[in-house]
């Protein structure tokens, strides 16, 4: 964990130093190193038997798990829009 | 949008070349990945640091605005808490850090793959997936009936970009800097939150 986060803040410190760069290359390396990762998340899910014959509870705990976290999200935006920014306008 | 699908279409990809063809582990290793997952890091951190429009949206900030994402953030947290006991064999700690993701889905099933596993993350990333549509389809409700910072408040940290165009055209315009600073600041929870919640 603290080399990820380490890693993260260094080139925080390191973009912010270079921003006026062209960075466009940044993001595309970006894209490709996501695309390689789900890509191989995606072999490993499909080579794991256990994972492919549980597709339907993955699915049930996934949409759950949705449902519960906007729910109670929406409720605390809610309270915050009512009591800061519905008065107020 | 276009985006997602090209994102969905590799992880597919991935899962029938996986099921069908015998793939040498060293591909599927945890080392290489560790190192991909490595760069990526430093990558986004650079992409954060030199990101000037989202300096200004930070400088221009008032208090209230970070109400805003820490509804969000507390609101999700809760929510994603209290299911756990309702979902046997996912721990509480593995609920928080698929609802961390925020609609960051990219990211946080990266995240949570290398840590928990392939299976909790392909829960993250179909979880986030369902999150970030929900937000582009459930926007004109949410704003009747729970008002205009609700959309925001579940496009969770795609607020920035995606599901910006959306909350523009159904909250107003007036609420276009507010979705961007919550996409901004709930955006970069994300791997805080995530390895957070992997590692305890």
């Amino acid at each position: 964990m603290g080399i990820v986060i380490g890693l993260m803040v260094g080139g925080i410190i390191l973009g912010y130093l270079f921003r006026e760069r062209n960075l466009k290359i940044i993001h595309k390396l970006i894209n490709y190193a996501i695309f390689l990762l789900l890509f191989l998340l995606g072999i490993t899910v499909g080579a794991n038997g256990d994972i492919m014959n549980n597709l339907d509870t993955i699915g049930y705990d996934a949409l759950f798990i949705t449902l519960a976290a906007v729910t109670g999200s929406v409720l605390c935006a809610w309270g915050v829009y009512r009591f800061f920014f519905a008065t107020s306008k | 949008m276009k985006g997602s699908i090209i994102i969905v279409s590799f992880f597919i990809a991935g899962v029938l070349l996986g099921r069908f063809v015998d793939i040498p582990a060293i591909l599927t290793a945890e080392a290489p990945t560790l190192y991909v997952l490595y760069i990526l890091m430093f990558l986004v951190g650079i992409s954060i640091g030199s990101d000037k429009k989202a300096l200004q949206a930070l400088k221009q900030q008032n208090l209230k605005i970070v109400l805003v994402p820490l509804a969000t953030v507390i609101g999700t947290l809760i929510g994603s808490a209290l299911i756990s006991f309702a979902l046997s064999g996912r721990s509480i700690t593995d609920c928080l850090a698929v609802g961390s993701g925020f609609g960051y889905y990219s990211l946080s099933s990266i995240f949570i793959t290398q840590y928990k596993g392939a299976e909790l993350g392909t829960i993250a990333l179909v979880s986030n997936i369902m999150r970030e549509l929900l937000a582009l389809l459930a926007a004109p409700l949410l704003v009747r009936y729970f008002g205009k910072l609700a959309p925001i408040s579940v496009g969770g940290a795609t607020t920035a970009d995606t599901t910006l165009p959306i909350i523009t055209k159904f909250c107003g315009k007036e609420f276009v800097v507010i979705s961007i600073v919550h996409g901004i600041t709930v955006d970069l929870s994300v791997p805080f939150l995530v390895t957070f919640f992997c590692t305890i």
